[in-house]
């Protein structure tokens, strides 16, 4: 938990969404969305092609604040805005700032990004700390 | 045309969710998550969980069956094919472990119209089988449009 001081950087989390990942996310979370999960439909309705699972990208911002307060159960509230479309295979940075630490929670500014968009955010991170 | 309003405040039957221990690790798997607490119950049992935890997000697993007939309701009136979702909040309260049984209660808080767009936002509150608390969630679904 050092480090989680008002104006300090939680660590960057960088992943890379592999081709399959919707697959898998769409099993594991029961979302069938055709929009990420058949490349056909996708196009038919004005996409690229098949695109991230807003939740999933949401839980790659979850992630970085877990990994930067020291487990699953630290993490409070976690609010996000999404913007445009997450796209596979393409290198998304979840980074975060600290605004403020009050009472034993530390508030976290935090935005996903991939390909210079924001596609996650205005969100907030309420981190418990002891 | 005004988005309907009559549905604000409506409530929808209860889902319930049995936690298990293989579900949260293939979840686990499909977000990356890679801490041995989601994955290996003595690991889970070491850190003072009694079986291994959800990662939070874990919570669209739970929640989201509880949704689907409020986002259908005919009387929401939302127009599907032009739905985005547009924000997401959760708030934790105790960590959910696999053999936990989750019932979620989904309910509709707004709906309002900004810049021809209709804004329809849900709550739902999931509790454990102790009547805890475990995830508060608010869900805002966009429609471009109305």
């Amino acid at each position: 938990m050092a480090g989680l001081e008002p104006g300090s950087a939680i660590p960057e989390l960088r992943v890379t969404p592999d081709r399959f990942v919707t697959y898998r996310y769409a099993g594991a979370s029961g979302d069938f969305n055709p929009i990420h999960i058949d490349e056909e439909f996708a196009k038919q309705v004005g996409l690229p092609g098949r695109i991230l699972h807003g939740l999933w990208t949401m839980a790659q911002v979850a992630r970085a604040q877990t990994e930067a307060a020291g487990g699953p159960e630290r993490l409070k509230r976690l609010s996000v805005q999404f913007r445009g479309m997450g796209m596979l295979e393409q290198e998304i940075t979840v980074s975060g700032t600290v605004r403020e630490v009050r009472d034993g929670v530390v508030v976290v500014d935090t935005v996903a990004e991939q390909g210079g968009n924001q596609i996650i955010r205005n969100a907030e991170a309420e981190l418990a700390v002891e | 045309l005004p988005v309907k309003t009559e549905a604000i405040g409506k409530t929808y039957p209860p889902v319930v969710y049995a936690v298990g221990r293989e579900k949260i690790k293939e979840y686990a798997a499909a977000v990356g998550e890679t801490n041995p607490i989601h994955l290996d119950p003595e690991a889970a049992r070491g850190a003072g969980h009694g079986d291994v935890v959800a990662p939070p997000m874990f919570a669209v697993v739970y929640s989201a069956p509880a949704m689907g007939p409020a986002i259908m309701d005919p009387e929401v009136g939302i127009n599907l094919p032009t739905m985005v979702h547009g924000g997401q909040e959760f708030a934790w309260g105790r960590p959910v472990v696999a053999g936990d049984e989750i019932t979620t209660t989904a309910s509709v808080k707004e709906i309002y119209e900004r810049d021809g767009r209709g804004f329809y936002v849900f709550e739902t509150t999931s509790t454990n089988q102790d009547g805890e608390t475990v995830c508060s969630g608010t869900w805002t679904n966009i429609v471009r449009g109305v």
